[in-house]
C-alpha cells in the first residue's frame, strides 16, 4: 500500500485528459476543415489561413491552450502508462485482453505514441518554418517575397505534390490517429462523467463517424495534392 | 475429461511464485471448476505433496470469494459467472488451462491462488456507509418514497460482491468499477446524501492510496464483472467526485 500522497486524484487525472482530449478534437476538426479548403478554393484557404496564423485570439489564446493540452495529453498519456503498468509488478502468465476490450482501448499508447512521431515531422515541415516566417524574420504579410500573392496554398501544394514518403507517413499517422479517436471520443464523455443509456450509444456512433471522417479528409488533401499539382 | 493444468505455486507473500505443471484425469464435465481443483488437492495430498491454496466460501456465486484468473481470464470464460459456478464443460479433453491468482500490487498473494482483498474494506471504511441511529428508532422503510427507477439503479450497484475480478481483469488494475458501485448505492438513495459530498472524495482518496491503477475506459471490468455492474456507475462515481470536489 502506497501512502504517497497524490497531488491529483485518479480521477482529476482522467477528466483533465478528458478536456484536453475533447480541445484536440475541436482542433482537428477546424484544422481539417481548412485544410479540406485548400482543395476547394485556393484564395479561400489562402484567407483562412492568414487569419488563423495573424489573429491575436487564435495566435495568444487558442495556440498557448493548444500547446498546453498537447503537452499535457501526451506527457501525462505517458506517467499514466507508466503508473498503470506499475499497479501489477508480475504480470499474468496468460492474459486475454482482447476477451473483454477492443484492441484501440488497449494500446491507446501505441496509437498515441505513433501521433506523437507524427506531430515531430509536423512541427519540422510546418510549424517550425511558419514561426520563424513570422516571428523570427518578422514578416507577417503571409505574402510571397515581393508579391502579393499570399503563400500559405503555394506551400501546402509543395509539402505533397511529387512527395510520395510523405504522403504514405501521412496514411499512416491518420489511420493510427483514427484508432487512438476510435476510443478516444467515447471515452471522453465517460471520464466526465457523461453516460446515459438513451445518448451513450450515440455518442459511441459519433466516434466512430468523427474517427474515420476526420483522418480520412486529412488524407484526403494529401492525396488531393500529390495527384492534382500545377508543376 | 483428461486435462494440463499450469497452476501458479507460491509459498507465502514474500516467497517467489512460479508457474507449475499437473495433469489430471478423470475429469467429469459435470464438475464445476472448484470441485476439478478438488479433486486436484485429493491427488496431491495422496501423493504426498501439499494441495493448492484457493479462496472459496459459499460456492453458489454470491459471497464474491474464488478468484482465479483462468486461461487469461477473470473467473475463467464464460461472462457474468464466478469461478465456482464455471462448470467443466466451458473446457475441452485435452485442454491445458492456466490458472493464476488475481494480480495487482493492491491485492498481495497471501499463497498460491489466495490473495488479500483487504484493500477494498479499507476503501469502503473510507466512506461506503450511513450514519443512521440504528437505536430502536427505525424509521418504516416505506416512509421515505423512492423512484423505482432510482431504487433498481441503487439495487443493481449493490449487487457487486466485491470479488475484485474487475481489477484482476483490468489491464491498468483499476478499481474503479468497485468504487463505482459503492458510491452508486448510496448516491442514488436518500439515505445516502448525507455524506454525500466527502463519500466520493474519500472513496477515491483511498482507492488511490491503495495502489490501484487509473481507469482508462477500456470497458474490460463490465464484461468480466459476474453480476453485471455497469460502467455507468463509473461515470456516476466521477460526476459525485467532481460535484464535491467543486461544492466544498
Amino acid at each position: 500500500m502506497s501512502t504517497q500522497k497524490q497531488s491529483l486524484s485518479s480521477i482529476g487525472r482522467k477528466v483533465l485528459m478528458a478536456l484536453t482530449g475533447f480541445f484536440l478534437m475541436v482542433f482537428l476538426l477546424q484544422h481539417m476543415s481548412i485544410n479540406m479548403l485548400s482543395v476547394i478554393n485556393a484564395d479561400v484557404f489562402n484567407e483562412v489561413s492568414h487569419f488563423m496564423g495573424t489573429n491575436a485570439l487564435v495566435q495568444f489564446v487558442l495556440q498557448p491552450v493548444l500547446i498546453f493540452s498537447v503537452f499535457f495529453h501526451f506527457v501525462w498519456g505517458m506517467v499514466l502508462e507508466y503508473q498503470n503498468n506499475q499497479a501489477r509488478s508480475i504480470k499474468y502468465a496468460k492474459y486475454s485482453g482482447h476477451a473483454n476490450a477492443t484492441w484501440m482501448s488497449r494500446n491507446m499508447i501505441i496509437s498515441g505514441l505513433a501521433v506523437l512521431a507524427f506531430l515531430v515531422v509536423h512541427f519540422y515541415d510546418f510549424w517550425i518554418p511558419e514561426i520563424n516566417t513570422k516571428y523570427i524574420e518578422g514578416d507577417m504579410t503571409g505574402l510571397h517575397p515581393g508579391s502579393n500573392e499570399f503563400r500559405y496554398h503555394e506551400e501546402l501544394v509543395d509539402k505533397f505534390a511529387n512527395q510520395p514518403i510523405r504522403v504514405i507517413l501521412y496514411v499512416i499517422a491518420f489511420f493510427m490517429l483514427s484508432l487512438h479517436l476510435m476510443h478516444g471520443f467515447q471515452s471522453a464523455f465517460q471520464s466526465v462523467g457523461f453516460n446515459h443509456s438513451k445518448y451513450t450509444p450515440i455518442i459511441k456512433k459519433m466516434g466512430n463517424i468523427f474517427a474515420i471522417a476526420v483522418p480520412l479528409g486529412f488524407v484526403f488533401v494529401a492525396l488531393y495534392h500529390f495527384i492534382y499539382h500545377p508543376h | 475429461m483428461k486435462l494440463n493444468l499450469k497452476v501458479w505455486r507460491q509459498q507465502g507473500p514474500q516467497e517467489k511464485g512460479r508457474m507449475v505443471d499437473y495433469q489430471i484425469d478423470g475429469i467429469s464435465e459435470h464438475m464445476s471448476f472448484l470441485e476439478m481443483m478438488d479433486v486436484l488437492n485429493q491427488k496431491l495430498i495422496g501423493s504426498g505433496e501439499e494441495p493448492i491454496a484457493f479462496d472459496h466460501d459459499c460456492r453458489e456465486g454470491i459471497c464474491g470469494s474464488c478468484s482465479m484468473f483462468i486461461n487469461g481470464e477473470a473467473h475463467g470464460p464464460v461472462k457474468g459467472t464466478t469461478t465456482c459456478q464455471l462448470h467443466m464443460r466451458s473446457f475441452k479433453d485435452g485442454d491445458t488451462i492456466y490458472i493464476e491468482p488475481f494480480r495487482a500490487n493492491a491485492f498481495p498473494v497471501i499463497k498460491d491462488l489466495v490473495i488479500d482483498r483487504s484493500a477494498f474494506d479499507r476503501i469502503q471504511h473510507s466512506g461506503g456507509y450511513i450514519s443512521v441511529n440504528t437505536s430502536g428508532n427505525t424509521q418504516d422503510a416505506n416512509a421515505t418514497p423512492i423512484a423505482k427507477e432510482h431504487a433498481d439503479l441503487a439495487m443493481d450497484a449493490a449487487t457487486c460482491i466485491g470479488c475484485g475480478a474487475c481489477v484482476a481483469t483490468c489491464k491498468n488494475s483499476s478499481a474503479m468499477l468497485f468504487v463505482g458501485a459503492k458510491i452508486s448505492q448510496y448516491a442514488l438513495l436518500p439515505q445516502g446524501q448525507v455524506e454525500a459530498k466527502d463519500r466520493a472524495q474519500n472513496m477515491v482518496a483511498q482507492m488511490d492510496a491503495e495502489g490501484f491503477g487509473n481507469c482508462t475506459n477500456t470497458g474490460a471490468c463490465e464484461v468480466e464483472c459476474p453480476k453485471g455492474i455497469s460502467l455507468t456507475n463509473i461515470a456516476r462515481m466521477n460526476r459525485e467526485f467532481l460535484g464535491g470536489s467543486l461544492t466544498k
